[in-house]
């Protein structure tokens, strides 16, 4: 190659290397480092504070973890917590929002729509509040139980899980409900009033012919709501801290007690690095999904 | 009148009768949801107006504005929203900055590397940023980035920026690229074109992609709860639990004012966006991809 036509080629290669750079290296120090980091420390048995030296111990963690009774008891309430929250709640909620909102008249539908979306743009820790407040035996939701003589309880100690699984629900509804909603509006018009001249009634119409055609979104919906749900720090952390007695902690606030409270960086990062195997392993389904729409 | 008319009015009444009936049943559906979903935001309001405000919903017992005027201090407003709006001002501005420089060549240039790069920033877009955030303090603690304003910025620039750059990318494509060609052949370089005339044209844009990374950085607690040690440098997300969850007593007429306060801006800030772009906000499209 001359060297004219190489700096030719420079200068073609310039502009579309260079604006990528900045992103780039960016997304290289500080998050593809701290996975890779992340990957590393998992294996070792660094700790916070009184240790000279990490030490490469294999798979030791992990192993610990599963014999750990807190470790499997996180696990399984990270289970409930999005099976509850996302997969029924959010999701369920969701769809059937967008579904009447297809039907409602235009200012019921602006009002609601702006209801339920301010719960999601709020700040997490102040939703954490809020539900707080709802859920506390002075709370709202006792008072209304109270009123229509309802057994009431103090939710957060009884049942801890299942209110930081209201408020998720709470907080992420928004979210599907605008996936579902851009979904809904996408359905041709011709198809459901051909339908209904059909003769076909509203629960047949929805089951045979508004989810086959929306499924897909379901699938991008299902995947991001999980992930989304998997993550899930403040919210817990502020309504219950994890307790009483672990009894809704989930596996990032586990992990965080295992790494600052007891100061175990590298189990603490194990737990970590399983909950992050995990979202890849949804983030790839969701990546698949993508590709068949396209 | 005449009977054909008649006719037609017959077979109409009852389709258009069904159509009210199922608009006020989706209606009253609606409004049931609804109820449930203010009950917490109608809380946080009435508490903040009510002198005497506890942890259910009622109405206050005369209005009063002490709770906020006990709040607007130095230590627990003033500090800590100066410090999200550095924090998120700074962030954003970066993540605007480097996502738009991105966003051009992916999608101005055709490469074979656009598909793979394209495919990773999709893939992170999705990945939970929880589960690094132990070993981002680790690494912090090691290259003397923990406790400082930079790291936790330049920290929160790369978790927003893969969903920044596929919006931004996605918003770039609409842009038709023969207004730029003709600004080539006078001799524009090609940052000129990104930055007077394709970035101007995907105003709306470039608005979303700002408006939603600062409402995620505002809003987020975890990241600056790991990062920012010292209390005066504490974003509103992480004073908030300071100030009144590890107080014994809380003052909830006083917790519901400075919420109402941290929340405003995100609210405002959305709502500007979701006018500007008609009604739905295209979030809901563009996270379909």
């Amino acid at each position: 190659m001359s060297p004219r036509s190489s700096t030719r080629s420079l200068t073609r290669a310039l502009p579309r290397v260079l604006p990528l750079t900045p992103a780039v290296i960016l997304l290289l120090l500080f998050l593809a480092g701290p996975i890779a980091y992340c990957a590393y420390i998992a294996f070792t048995d660094l700790q916070l504070t009184g240790q000279a030296e990490d030490s490469f111990i294999g798979f030791e963690n992990f192993r610990t973890a599963f014999g750990d009774e807190a470790f499997l008891n996180a696990v399984w309430l990270t289970l409930v917590f999005t099976v509850i929250s996302a997969l029924l709640g959010q999701n369920t909620l969701g769809l059937a929002l967008a579904a009447l909102m297809q039907r409602a008249s235009k200012p019921i539908r602006t009002l609601v729509g702006g209801i339920v979306v301010t719960a999601w743009v709020l700040p997490e820790v102040v939703a954490g509040f809020l539900l707080y407040a709802f859920f506390r035996r002075e709370g709202t939701l006792n008072a209304i139980l109270d009123w229509f003589h309802l057994p009431t309880q103090n939710w957060l100690y009884t049942l801890p899980i299942l209110a930081v699984s209201f408020a998720n629900v709470w907080r992420g509804t928004a979210f599907s409900m605008l996936v579902y909603s851009a979904a809904l509006n996408e359905i041709p018009k011709e198809i459901t009033e051909a339908a209904e001249v059909d003769g076909a009634g509203g629960w047949r119409r929805m089951w045979h012919i508004t989810l086959p055609m929306i499924r897909r979104s379901i699938g991008t919906n299902l995947m991001l709501i999980t992930l989304q749900t998997l993550s899930v720090f403040g919210l817990i952390w502020v309504m219950t801290r994890g307790g009483p007695g672990g009894k809704s902690q989930t596996l990032p606030l586990f992990m965080y007690e295992e790494a600052f409270q007891k100061s175990m960086i590298g189990y603490g990062t194990a737990v970590a690095l399983l909950l992050l195997v995990v979202g890849s392993l949804f983030s790839v389904l969701y990546l698949r999904l993508l590709r068949t729409e396209v | 009148m005449p009977p054909r008319t008649q006719g037609a009015r017959v077979t109409r009444t009852p389709a258009s009768r069904r159509t009210v009936r199922h608009r006020l049943a989706a209606d009253a559906g609606l409004l049931v949801v609804a109820a449930a979903f203010v009950l917490p935001l109608a809380w946080v309001v009435l508490s903040s107006l009510d002198p005497r405000a506890d942890l259910r919903v009622k109405l206050p017992d005369g209005l009063t504005l002490d709770n906020f005027d006990a709040v607007l201090t130095p230590d627990i407003t003033f500090t800590p929203l100066l410090n999200s709006l550095l924090l998120c001002g700074g962030g954003t501005t970066l993540t605007v900055a480097c996502a738009a420089l991105a966003a051009y060549p992916l999608s101005r240039f055709r490469s074979r590397l656009n598909r793979p790069f394209l495919l990773t920033i999709l893939f992170a877009t999705s990945l939970p940023i929880t589960a690094i955030m132990v070993p981002v303090y680790a690494l912090f603690v090691q290259v003397n980035l923990i406790d400082t304003m930079q790291g936790t910025i330049f920290f929160f620039t790369a978790s927003q920026l893969p969903f920044a750059i596929w919006l931004m990318k996605n918003f770039m494509d609409g842009v038709p690229k023969e207004l730029e060609e003709a600004a080539w052949t006078d001799g524009a370089s090609s940052f000129q074109s990104l930055v007077r005339i394709v970035l101007p044209l995907m105003g709306p844009g470039v608005a979303v992609v700002t408006v939603f990374s600062f409402v995620m950085m505002w809003g987020n607690f975890f990241v600056p709860f790991m990062l920012l040690l010292t209390p005066d440098q504490m974003p509103a997300a992480v004073s908030i639990n300071e100030f009144f969850g590890n107080r014994g007593t809380v003052v909830y007429g006083q917790l519901a004012a400075f919420s109402v306060i941290y929340s405003t801006p995100v609210i405002l800030l959305y709502v500007g966006v979701a006018r500007r772009l008609g009604g739905g906000f295209a979030l809901g499209g563009a996270v379909k991809g």
